[in-house]
């Protein structure tokens, strides 16, 4: 009954590269750095939704851990874009009154 | 639909008419999640496509790739039963469950503090207290 699933998945699998190709837009064209962030973030959810899916359709369970792995990295990487544009560096602390002495160091030069 | 694949499943075992309700049940209900996760999928895209300011498309994107890719994890744990992909897959749900709306707001309050005017008409936006422009 269930032979009909690995098209389903493969169908899934196309509409997620669709959805893929149609977030490059946004993020080769958007007007500010925050709108390519989101658009990388969401790029990457999207890549994980489609090794999760991809794996299913080809019948090897390792994609799945790969997927694990771009999920974690994803988020890390976003966070470390993050704040780097806001303190242009990556080795500053994140306890208030440190964060506040250092961004008004990098504002006075 | 449903009485045709009824018919086809019965056809096949000829003849008896022992039908698995729990395959059925399941496949449907995996064939309506991923279904349902790939609309909120392509609906999130079309927003951070088309909505004119960009607090307007971090909610496209941050509300719809949430429950879509949820949803969408919801339909493969269906299909791979219980195993431990199925508990990969949970993993890799609770993960994007807790990291996405917290990048979405690392995303938006980082805008914010950078001085991105949302458009906002007669309205008027708030002030961050505590913090030193």
């Amino acid at each position: 009954m269930a032979q009909f699933l690995p098209y389903i998945n493969l169908a899934a699998a196309f509409f997620l590269i669709v959805s893929m190709a149609m977030m490059l837009g946004r993020l080769l064209g958007g007007p500010t750095l925050y709108d390519r962030l989101l658009a990388v973030n969401s790029f990457g959810t999207k890549t994980v939704l489609f090794l999760c899916v991809f794996c299913f359709v080809i019948d090897r369970p390792d994609g799945v851990d790969i997927a694990l792995l771009y999920a974690l990295m994803n988020f890390i990487a976003t966070i470390a874009v993050l704040k780097f544009f806001n303190y242009r560096a990556l080795g500053v602390p994140l306890i208030k009154d440190q964060t506040r002495n250092a961004r008004r160091k990098g504002v006075s030069k | 639909m449903i009485d045709l694949i009824l018919a086809s499943s019965t056809e096949v075992k000829s003849a008896a008419i022992h039908i698995d309700w729990l395959s059925l049940i399941t496949t449907v209900a995996s064939v309506v999640s991923i279904f349902a996760g790939l609309f909120f999928v392509l609906a999130g895209t079309l927003g951070v496509l088309r909505l004119p300011d960009f607090y307007t498309r971090l909610h496209a994107a941050g509300m719809t790739d949430t429950l879509g890719a949820e949803l969408i994890l919801l339909g493969l744990i269906l299909q791979s039963g219980f195993s431990q992909m199925s508990l990969k897959l949970l993993i890799v749900g609770f993960f994007l469950f807790i990291t996405s709306p917290t990048a979405t707001h690392a995303v938006a309050h980082a805008a914010y503090k950078a001085g991105l005017k949302p458009k906002l008409g007669k309205y008027k936006a708030p002030e961050i207290d505590g913090d030193v422009k």
